[in-house]
């Protein structure tokens, strides 16, 4: 099993390295806000979840799927907990 | 849905009486006498601080991290010279284009004034476009110059070389420490830090190019709307009327300038209007929307249904955080149903849609304060619009209450846009007879509701925003494992409409769901969030007709399950 702090390093490195262009060298930790501070559009958000659905191997349902549960790495990882990533 | 039985939502009466649209009075109203010449960018700055105005608040600009700064429209006027001088003093003349390609910061704001102030031509553009995105619209354009910020500079950057007309890049956020690297035709500005100069405003007419504003169409690239300094009337007016805006106001449009709504309706009709303007320089995050609202006392929103949609999703607020609202209406895509009757239950007050584009410049149909609401019409057309649905094979009007067909406006009216920027033959195409098409299908029921039915082209609305496949086909075509590609829309509970995308593989490339992701990731970092496909279909081969073109349409059709129509010319 995964701890959080795995998990949340490989999302953030994902983050880091595809949204780049983006992220325009802003720092990047778990709790930076990524949609509610529009460094990520909201659009943007669907091809992260489905990295996070292929990487895990699940499905996210699209009333999880808001701005809020993905607007920071450590809101995905609890959203991935409780999807039951474990 | 057509439905003209639905129960009317309970709208406010009329605040007051219903405002003029003659151009004489809309004239007056804005202090302007008979054919009096006019600059829009003073008219919509120096004017307020002429009539003793000038300490009036004309934006409350906050930031995600929390930075607030106030600005009067002495300010405004203030730094919009400061900007103008610049340009000027740049060698910028009138009728270039300066593109503003930077998020919400206050200097997009005084630039845009200023610009205007010079008789130059802003060509906004949303900041998340990608670095292709950029380049097709800057070289079309054949922009002069560029403001941007250091975190969009490197786009404009790399595509510079391919810019010849490009004389200056124009940085708002240099620190002395980063002067340094600025590059050859590169300078910096900052209209708040900048020595105050006072400029003379260009003598601009109402037919004075004011803005060009890059919007997609089923073919070819994306096509460059021009706008006039006249088109302020339309702008005006339907502000004070639809969005019953006053100059007590406290107003919040949450569109980016880089569209039309964030310039028509989130710069120029609410400073027309003598309003103060709410600017959020932040993402979505629905809680802190609501803060926002409560901690500057909004009194009239104007959004759209993506928005609401995701809003939907979240907790509703408490009722004091929207204790301010007193007015809300949206803009872009179609405002479904179900998101009226949320906003009634849940905000207190229902969404008023209203119905516009690029090339109309301003609002033509609307759900106007004190008209009952038909949850999913966008309402009637406002007062001096001509609007008719016409058959789509005879071009003739319909007459036939819920008879769906082409939507269709009889111009002329002050913010009809004038042309396709060095594009005559595309522009001549929107037009038959006394009509211009507005390649959006609708009807009107026996009440004269209008009703959205869909586009009547391959054109894309998601999110509000129009993607052409045309431009994500392109792009598709530099990635390495793709052969060719249709990209059509495909219904989304969220955006309305997303793009997906049919693709043929080359020769050695599998179909796999990493391969997909791989794709998405493409289009985003090449032309913008918007173009990306949130869906990948990889097929042996697309439908064509014998001629070879792609049926988009059946495509589309499968997707929104549809009657794929006729047939005929599919080849094979």
């Amino acid at each position: 099993m995964a701890d959080d702090q795995q998990l949340a390093r490989t999302i953030l490195d994902y983050i880091a390295r595809e949204y780049a262009d983006a992220l325009q060298g802003t720092p990047l930790d778990a709790d930076t806000p990524l949609i509610s501070a529009g460094l990520i559009d909201s659009l943007s958000m669907v091809s992260l979840k489905v990295f996070l659905e292929q990487t895990y191997r699940l499905r996210i349902p699209d009333a999880e799927a808001s701005a809020e549960a993905f607007d920071s790495v450590t809101a995905i990882v609890q959203l991935l907990r409780r999807l039951g990533v474990n | 849905m057509n439905d003209s039985k639905v129960v009317p939502v309970a709208a406010p009466a009329a605040s007051r009486n219903q405002p003029s649209y003659e151009i004489a009075d809309l004239r007056a109203a804005l202090g302007l006498g008979p054919g009096q010449p006019f600059n829009l960018g003073a008219l919509l700055s120096n004017r307020l601080c002429e009539q003793g105005h000038g300490g009036r608040l004309a934006l409350i600009w906050e930031n995600h991290a929390g930075l607030r700064q106030n600005f009067t429209f002495d300010d405004l006027r203030r730094y919009s010279d400061v900007w103008a001088a610049k340009l000027a003093e740049l060698g910028i003349a009138a009728g270039d284009r300066v593109c503003l390609f930077l998020d919400r910061v206050p200097d997009l704001y005084f630039a845009f004034l200023g610009i205007l102030k010079l008789g130059a031509v802003a060509q906004p553009l949303f900041s998340q476009f990608m670095a292709d995105a950029l380049e097709l619209r800057l070289a079309d354009a054949e922009t002069r110059a560029v403001i941007t910020t250091a975190r969009h500079v490197q786009k404009v950057r790399s595509a510079r070389p391919r810019l010849p007309a490009l004389a200056w890049v124009i940085l708002t956020d240099v620190k002395p420490e980063t002067a340094p690297t600025l590059g050859p035709g590169e300078t910096a500005m900052n209209a708040e830090t900048a020595p105050a100069r006072a400029f003379e405003p260009f003598a601009a007419s109402e037919d004075t190019p004011s803005l060009l504003h890059y919007t997609s169409g089923t073919t070819g690239k994306p096509k460059g709307a021009q706008h006039v300094h006249g088109a302020v009337l339309s702008q005006f007016a339907t502000t004070r009327h639809v969005l019953d805006l006053r100059p007590d106001d406290i107003y919040w449009c949450t569109a980016d300038p880089g569209w039309v709504t964030g310039t028509s309706y989130g710069i120029i009709g609410p400073w027309a209007v003598g309003a103060t303007q709410a600017v959020f320089e932040a993402g979505f995050s629905a809680q802190r929307w609501y803060e926002f609202i409560a901690r500057h006392r909004v009194t009239v929103f104007y959004t759209a249904p993506t928005a609401i949609r995701m809003l939907m999703k979240a907790p509703p607020p408490g009722a004091e955080l929207l204790a301010s609202l007193r007015h809300m209406c949206s803009v872009g895509e179609p405002l479904n149903p179900a998101a009226v009757v949320w906003a009634e239950r849940s905000l207190g007050r229902p969404f008023h849609d209203t119905y516009w584009q690029t090339e109309t410049g301003a609002i033509m149909i609307a759900n106007v304060p004190g008209l009952p609401i038909k949850p999913g019409s966008m309402g009637k057309p406002v007062p001096g619009i001509a609007a008719t649905i016409l058959d789509a094979r005879t071009f003739q009007p319909i007459t036939t209450p819920g008879a769906a067909g082409l939507i269709a406006f009889r111009p002329p009216w002050p913010s009809m846009f004038r042309g396709y920027f060095k594009a005559e033959k595309t522009y001549q195409s929107k037009f038959v007879g006394e009509y211009y098409l507005t390649g959006d299908r609708g009807s009107v029921d026996p009440d004269g509701y209008y009703w959205f039915v869909g586009r009547d082209d391959d054109v894309i609305n998601t999110a509000g925003h129009l993607v052409g496949p045309f431009e994500v086909e392109s792009a598709l075509l530099r990635h390495p494992a793709v052969a060719e590609s249709a990209a059509v829309s495909k219904p989304d509970p969220t955006y309305g409409e997303v793009v997906k995308s049919f693709i043929v593989l080359r020769p050695g490339h599998a179909g796999t769901d990493e391969l997909k992701l791989d794709i998405m990731n493409f289009v985003r970092k090449h032309l913008s969030p918007v173009a990306m496909p949130h869906a990948i279909d990889f097929v042996d081969k697309l439908p064509k007709t014998r001629s070879g073109k792609i049926l988009r349409r059946m495509l589309r059709a499968q997707e929104w399950g549809e009657p794929v129509g006729d047939l005929s010319s599919l080849d094979d």
